[in-house]
């Protein structure tokens, strides 16, 4: 248990470490803009005419405070850190009044819950694939599957999502190609709305997946090619242990231990990929209102979004590096 | 001793048959990459038989294929390396096994009546699971024993090993290297089989913890009445061990015969320099080390592969292949000028 | 040289690679032969389907896709050698220095390194884009990405540094009274190359693919044609429901070309370059 703890101890050193990384270098780059944010915002919001002056002067403060006017650079710093900690970005220029983290906290359930699955189906279907694979280096199927999956692997997730609209929304129209649920449903645990959200899902999903599937799919053959060479395998296989037993126990079960850390290492990517994905597919999530930020010029959502994103990263593979001492034993002692 | 004679008498007259034959066997690594054909012939036309309860060793430097070979035997060969002629036999009490020609009948006998003990104790137990699930693995198909009764055999088989029970609570990583060996001799013998072929089993370990291992094999041997294939390359421990005793080089068999004849009086001048070069307590001469070295088995030399290096060499030996033949000794050796050797 | 003809007779994915980038190179050289300004539009009648007149069809831009596609080509491509380039250049030097020196200093650099793995690059690049606005250029894009995309690629050559760390002739040169840069530059350089010419090909596709993605959203000069760029001016004008299939079936299906064929060289030096992929591929 005492090793268990020096682990952690390392573990969630180096989140803290990353997220400091992370949330100093949006502060950077957000302070060195060579255009001034807050002027330039409070103009376009009054130039839609009627707003409440309070609330202005609300967002003009905030901005003041996160993009640095006030006081020297380390005060700025440290009133940017404080803002970023109690969660308050100021209040949304683009859904005006609404703070930014209302915004935020109503589209991280789509992105969270779209990544997981997917990333889940992705990871999960190219290590069993890649695994059999490369255990069953003749099996003529196997290796059609292993090209098609391969081929899909470095088209850019534009690409792969914009073609399954094409197929799925306009030759053979059977699934919906935009939002995340149907809008004139009420947001409940009724089956209406969850069997919606699961169909509006499925586009978006399958895109990540196409994407994530290569990768895995190739990193695991090649694990499980070299796996199968090592004496603790051969001596199963001389042992006559049944070949799905020394398949699942001692060959499977070995390669996955790097692809689990391999997991935590490319979660940025994959956020990435989703931000991709949402903008294509018009899913609610974050990704979406990062680039809806964008365009509409909402510096306070921009900054918040990405400094969300960064923490919520860091935070997914810190709970896979924890968890991982729970499939391999050796990591207990060291 | 003397029971443990009387017990090898008694086990040949019962079965007066021989454990393993092996007869012409050639298996060779075979590569084909870019157009090119490689051809590495690993093992190279060798006859031999063990005896039921007895100790055979061979012996033989690094790649001289003595591991090919019994991975061969064992029916452990995957691609690029194949069999090209030859066939291997066991016979497990009546019940005939054709390795190659029948690969089928080997799987169900495996462990049961032909197991193994392996070179790298470090790393032939799954790393990443407690020791008793890989004694479940091996054994308890083999075993026809419910969970609880297999499972006090285990202990009881563990103990009789001089094994603390409780290690099969352990993971691999957290045992020494001796203990692990240990456990893969356990391992290799809880189901009783007739047959063990042993690779290098003491070679990674230190000396003391080599003697032990070596009294727990013969130990296990002498009470199983197993009939065991021991592989080193250490010539003293194959005078610890071995009843008889093969000399491999370059892929072949150079000499065959009692350990004690062939330690007393090599034939073949090979032999004659692998225990030329063992030390000798109160022996202060430099060892002479043979010229060269061992040859490529991808481009082996004409005739006997031996005579670019040896001492007695005449022109016959780079033309012609000698053949195993019986030997003045009771063996055999194939060389053209057998039993003119002396061990220096 | 010799290797070259191998690779291209024994090895179908290498034969295959090199045709798809054949058909991209030779489409990068046409480009300078293009009879009008790639910036130029309402050159041609707009919204011709492709002919013998207009091989790949015309936009509502008035512009002829295949010198679009020409222009795209080299632009883009040109992005991703700059990005890879400046990228192997930081993965090198710090892997080979943090392999080299090892110990303590070694596992500081690692740790800043999986640091900077740790953070998304999409959101940092966005944000700059966002912040940068009318000032973003391509080549500053194309150095950020290159700051954001060589954490992974320095971990491998730097695993393959430390382990020569040890060898003979390192020892020899630190004896000999070698400087420290000589011994890597001239000793150690040399037995990374294969892996950093394999890194090179990821970071090239993983390069371009970011290109296309940000000017698809449009977040780069979207007057300047690329691969993405030709996709946000079909989405753009609704090429899709107006039935232009062609204005963004053309850049589609040659970015496939381009990065199916960028992944089989890979595939295929990588499995030249490792032995035990190549003894797989035999024992099938």
């Amino acid at each position: 248990m005492h090793g268990f703890l020096i682990y952690l101890t390392k573990r969630v050193g180096q989140f803290l470490f990353v997220v400091f990384t992370g949330v100093t270098l949006a502060f950077l780059i957000a302070h060195f803009s060579p255009v001034d944010p807050i002027e330039q915002t409070v103009a376009l919001l009054t130039n839609f005419g009627s707003t409440d002056p309070r609330s202005v002067e609300l967002l003009r403060q905030s901005l003041r405070e996160l993009y640095g006017t006030d006081g020297s650079l380390l005060e700025q710093y440290f009133t940017f850190w404080s803002r970023v900690l109690t969660g308050d970005f100021g209040p949304s220029l683009s859904a005006f009044p609404t703070p930014v983290s209302t915004v935020i906290g109503r589209a991280l359930p789509w992105t969270v819950g779209l990544l997981t699955l997917a990333t889940l189906i992705a990871w999960t279907l190219g290590n069993l694939l890649g695994a059999l694979a490369g255990y069953f280096r003749n099996n003529r199927a196997l290796k059609a599957v292993g090209v098609f999956v391969m081929s899909m692997q470095p088209i850019p997730t534009y690409i792969v999502g914009l073609t399954l609209i094409i197929v799925f929304g306009y030759l053979w129209p059977v699934l919906p190609i935009s939002g995340g649920a149907q809008l004139n449903l009420e947001p409940g645990f009724t089956w209406e709305y969850v069997s919606s959200v699961l169909v509006h899902g499925t586009l978006p999903a399958l895109t990540l997946v196409c994407v994530g599937l290569g990768g895995w799919f190739i990193s695991m053959r090649s694990l499980v090619s070299n796996i199968v060479t090592e004496d603790h395998v051969v001596y199963a296989e001389l042992a006559g242990v049944p070949g799905r037993k020394v398949f699942s126990q001692y060959v499977a079960r070995n390669a996955m231990l790097p692809q689990v850390t391999g997991l935590a290492l490319t979660l940025g990517h994959v956020f990435g990929g989703a931000v991709i994905v949402e903008f294509v597919f018009n899913y609610p999530g974050v990704g979406k209102l990062l680039i809806a930020g964008i365009y509409a010029g909402d510096y306070s959502l921009v900054l918040g979004v990405t400094t969300i994103a960064i923490i919520a990263v860091a935070a997914a593979m810190l709970v896979i590096d924890v968890l991982y001492p729970l499939i391999d034993p050796r990591v207990k002692l060291g | 001793m003397h029971d443990v004679l009387n017990a090898k008498a008694k086990a040949s007259a019962v079965a007066p048959k021989n454990v393993l034959t092996v007869e012409g066997l050639k298996a060779y690594y075979i590569n084909e990459h870019f157009g090119v054909r490689r051809e590495v012939r690993a093992v190279d036309d060798i006859s031999l038989t063990v005896n039921r309860n007895e100790v055979y060793g061979i012996a033989g430097e690094s790649s001289s294929g003595k591991s090919s070979l019994i991975k061969t035997l064992a029916g452990a060969i995957r691609p690029p390396m194949r069999v090209v002629d030859g066939s291997v036999k066991f016979d497990f009490g009546g019940r005939e096994i054709d390795v190659y020609a029948e690969p089928e009948q080997l799987k169900p006998a495996r462990w049961r009546h032909l197991s193994y003990i392996m070179q790298g104790s470090m790393n032939v137990l799954n790393p990443v699971r407690r020791v008793k699930h890989s004694f479940h693995d091996f054994a308890y198909r083999h075993m026809g024993l419910g969970g609880a009764a297999f499972w006090s055999k285990v202990r009881q088989h563990l103990e009789r090993l001089g094994l603390d029970p409780d290690v099969l609570e352990a993971f691999p990583h957290q045992l020494s290297g001796g203990m692990r060996q240990r456990i893969t001799i356990a391992l290799a013998t809880v189901c009783e089989p007739e047959f063990i072929i042993a690779d290098e089993p003491t070679t990674a370990l230190d000396v003391l913890v080599q003697q032990d291992v070596l009294g727990l094999i013969k130990d296990v041997q002498a009470r199983m009445q197993a009939s065991i294939i021991f592989v080193t390359h250490d010539m003293s421990v194959h005078a610890a061990i071995s009843d008889r005793l093969a000399i491999m080089y370059a892929g072949r068999l150079a000499e065959e015969g009692a350990t004690q004849a062939l330690f007393d009086n090599p034939q073949h001048p090979y032999t004659a320099h692998l225990i030329g070069s063992l030390p000798r307590i109160g022996d202060v001469r430099i060892r002479k080390s043979l010229p060269g070295k061992p040859p490529a088995l991808s481009d082996p030399p004409s005739g006997c592969r031996f005579h670019p290096r040896c001492p007695l060499a005449i022109e016959r030996c780079s033309k012609e292949v000698p053949q195993m033949l019986p030997s003045a000794t009771g063996g055999r050796v194939a060389c053209f000028r057998a039993g003119e050797a002396v061990a220096s | 040289m010799k290797i070259l003809i191998d690779l291209l007779r024994y090895n179908r994915e290498f034969l295959l690679g090199s045709i798809c980038i054949a058909i991209i190179l030779a489409l990068v050289v046409a480009s300078f032969f293009a009879p009008y300004d790639e910036m130029m539009t309402y050159v041609v009648i707009p919204d011709m389907p492709p002919s013998a007149e207009y091989w790949l069809g015309t936009n509502s831009r008035g512009q002829d896709l295949f010198w679009q596609l020409a222009a795209s080509m080299r632009n883009t491509l040109m992005f991703g050698v700059v990005v890879a380039l400046v990228s192997r250049v930081i993965a090198i030097a710090v892997g080979l220095v943090s392999g080299y020196l090892g110990g303590r200093v070694d596992q500081v650099i690692m740790a800043i390194n999986d640091t900077l793995n740790a953070l998304p690059n999409i959101p940092i690049l966005l944000l700059l884009v966002f912040v940068l606005r009318d000032q973003m250029s391509w080549p500053i894009l194309a150095v950020t990405a290159a700051l954001l995309g060589w954490q992974h690629d320095s971990r491998l050559i730097r695993s393959v540094a430390l382990s020569l760390r040890n060898r003979e002739f390192t020892r020899h040169a630190v004896f000999s009274g070698m400087r420290t840069g000589k011994i890597l530059w001239r000793e150690h350089l040399p037995y990374v190359m294969p892996i950093v010419f394999y890194t090179t090909m990821n970071n090239l596709i993983w390069a371009i693919g970011l290109e296309v993605t940000l000017s698809i959203l449009g977040f780069s000069d979207i007057n300047r044609p690329t691969i993405g760029g030709m996709i946000y001016w079909a989405n753009a004008h609704s090429a899709m429901v107006a039935g232009i299939w062609w204005w963004i079936a053309v850049p589609m299906v040659f970015v496939v070309i381009l990065f199916l064929g960028l992944f089989m060289l890979a595939m295929s030096v990588n499995e030249y370059i490792d032995p035990r992929s190549r003894l797989a591929r035999m024992g099938a």
